[in-house]
């Protein structure tokens, strides 16, 4: 079970508190172009990184202040190296696996 | 290539049993084959048997990353049914389920298919319309499913607990008299051996680690037993398909999580048809041995450990035990989880790509041991002609373009 820590409130809770928003920082096309293309709006509705490693992802303290924020998680062995607000750019998932790697040889 | 038989086995008897032979052949690779298939589950064996059987290709390899068998098709809770919403759907689910009938005589392998039934619980109004919405869709395609009655629910399953009383109570059920189950593990066997027999070659322990492209062509596999030339191959991959077909680069419609089942300790015979609890995410039915196999939910999130979250299981679990209170002291046996690869409509993908001569079929999410003969079958056929069999042709990757999904949210019964 995952313990995930809200960077709006702070509070620790484990993953019942919390509701799962998919991919982080995913763009609506239509936002910034009114013509889109099929392809387009495929991609933003239905592709996804699914990566086997960091994926930056959403989530929403659901039963604590309510608020959306951003993970970065370890799909493979569910570490959480990273929480950050929602209005925050994507984070620099090199430099956190870089980070890790010394963190795991010292 | 020994054949089964009560001579066989009588005979092997009298020998201690010590002249069995392997099932299928371990060789070498060669250095190219006409056509790879990435995974040795039950859909890409499954594939390569009926390549070789329906369209006499037998220059085919099997590449698989870990034993034959090993991911999601050893893992699944082997519940067979066809009763899908959507025609589409139904077509190839049901060509599936009929393929199991005949299966054990087919690969002269016991596949213990067992059509002992399968309801599916309707527990909420909403349930008892959906249901029914798909008991008409089905017969009007000529499946054998209807609606059953609280009191006929209860005469099939008189452990569930159908009181009024009951926080979920019972208010009737899709059922399908000839779903039930299978031995996974055996359906793997039946068409790897079916498979090797004809000629197909079967690598285990070769990871797949690249894809070579000339241009807008397949060229081959890197593997780590070097590298093969293929003028096609087969993305056959459940959750990792993904990963896979980034190595072609494609990106794929596709997100991969965690599912999980457990079994109970043996119990004497108690429960003789498949109970599917969808919207309280549980299903149980009883296997050959005694043990009651339970599947649940799966986590919400992407997931590549083969273990799902301790609060899934456990709701599914609180669940069960409130529809079979004679269950609540059962103690498990084991739990364990595969990695599931999921589109946003909850259908497979089965399809060619971009790439000339690339094939993929994944995307089959919570429920591809049902599907297994009839996947094979249409994805052979695909492959060999080099166009989608009629079969396949609604589950394209194009479908994500044009819009034209095959929503089975419902069907697909595991909540996600």
């Amino acid at each position: 079970m995952l313990i995930i820590c809200c960077p709006i409130c702070g509070i620790a809770g484990d993953e019942e508190e919390f509701h799962y928003g998919g991919e982080g920082h995913i763009r609506r096309p239509a936002s910034h172009n009114a013509s889109v293309s099929d392809e387009a709006q495929r991609d933003y509705l239905y592709i996804r990184e699914n990566p086997r490693g960091l994926l930056r992802e959403r989530w929403l303290h659901q039963r604590g202040c309510g608020k959306w924020f951003h993970a970065v998680r370890d799909t493979v062995n569910q570490e959480i190296l990273l929480v950050y607000p929602i209005t925050d750019p994507p984070a620099d998932l090199e430099k956190l696996e870089a980070e890790r790697a010394k963190r795991e040889t010292a | 290539m020994q054949k089964y038989s009560l001579f066989s086995l009588l005979n092997g008897a009298l020998h201690n049993h010590e002249n069995w032979k392997p099932a299928w052949r371990s060789p070498e690779p060669r250095p190219a084959y006409d056509i790879a298939v990435i995974g040795a589950g039950g859909h890409g064996l499954a594939t390569a048997y009926y390549l070789a059987k329906d369209h006499n290709l037998t220059n085919v390899v099997v590449l698989e990353k870990g034993w034959l068998g090993g991911g999601n098709t050893g893992r699944n809770t082997t519940i067979i049914r066809s009763n899908y919403l959507r025609d589409d759907s139904i077509a190839i689910y049901e060509l599936a389920r009929s393929l199991y009938e005949n299966l054990s005589t087919e690969l002269n392998f016991n596949t213990m298919f067992s059509p002992r039934g399968l309801l599916m619980l309707c527990q909420t109004e909403h349930d008892v319309r959906a249901m029914r919405r798909h008991a008409y869709a089905g017969r009007n395609k000529g499946l054998d499913v209807k609606m059953l009655t609280p009191a006929g629910v209860k005469q099939l399953v008189p452990l569930l607990n159908c009181s009024a009383q009951a926080r979920y109570p019972v208010l009737g059920a899709l059922y399908q008299p000839r779903g039930g189950t299978a031995r996974h593990d055996a359906v793997a066997w039946g068409y790897a051996r079916g498979a090797s027999r004809r000629g197909v070659d079967i690598i285990q322990n070769c990871a797949v680690t690249g894809i070579r492209r000339e241009g807008d062509k397949i060229a081959g596999v890197e593997t780590e037993r070097g590298y093969i030339r293929a003028n096609k191959v087969a993305i056959v991959a459940a959750g990792h398909a993904g990963q896979v077909a980034e190595m072609a680069g494609l990106r794929l419609p596709l997100e991969s999580l965690a599912l999980q089942a457990c079994v109970t300790e043996p119990l004497k015979p108690c429960l003789d048809v498949v109970v599917m609890a969808n919207t309280v995410h549980g299903y149980i039915s009883q296997s050959d041995k005694g043990e009651l196999v339970i599947g649940g939910g799966s986590d919400a999130y992407n997931n590549y450990s083969q273990r799902g979250s301790f609060s899934s299981i456990e709701h599914t679990i609180t669940a069960l035990v409130e529809m079979f209170p004679i269950l609540a002291r059962t103690r498990m046996l084991r739990q364990w989880g595969g990695v599931i690869d999921m589109t946003g409509d909850r259908s497979p993908i089965i399809s060619k790509t971009d790439v000339s001569g690339l094939y993929l079929n994944c995307g089959w999410g919570t429920g591809g041991f049902k599907a297994i003969p009839g996947s094979g079958k249409v994805f052979a056929d695909t492959i060999a002609n080099d166009r989608p069999h009629p079969f396949a042709e609604p589950f394209g990757l194009q479908r994500f373009v044009t819009g034209r999904l095959i929503d089975e949210s419902i069907a697909a019964a595991v909540a996600h």
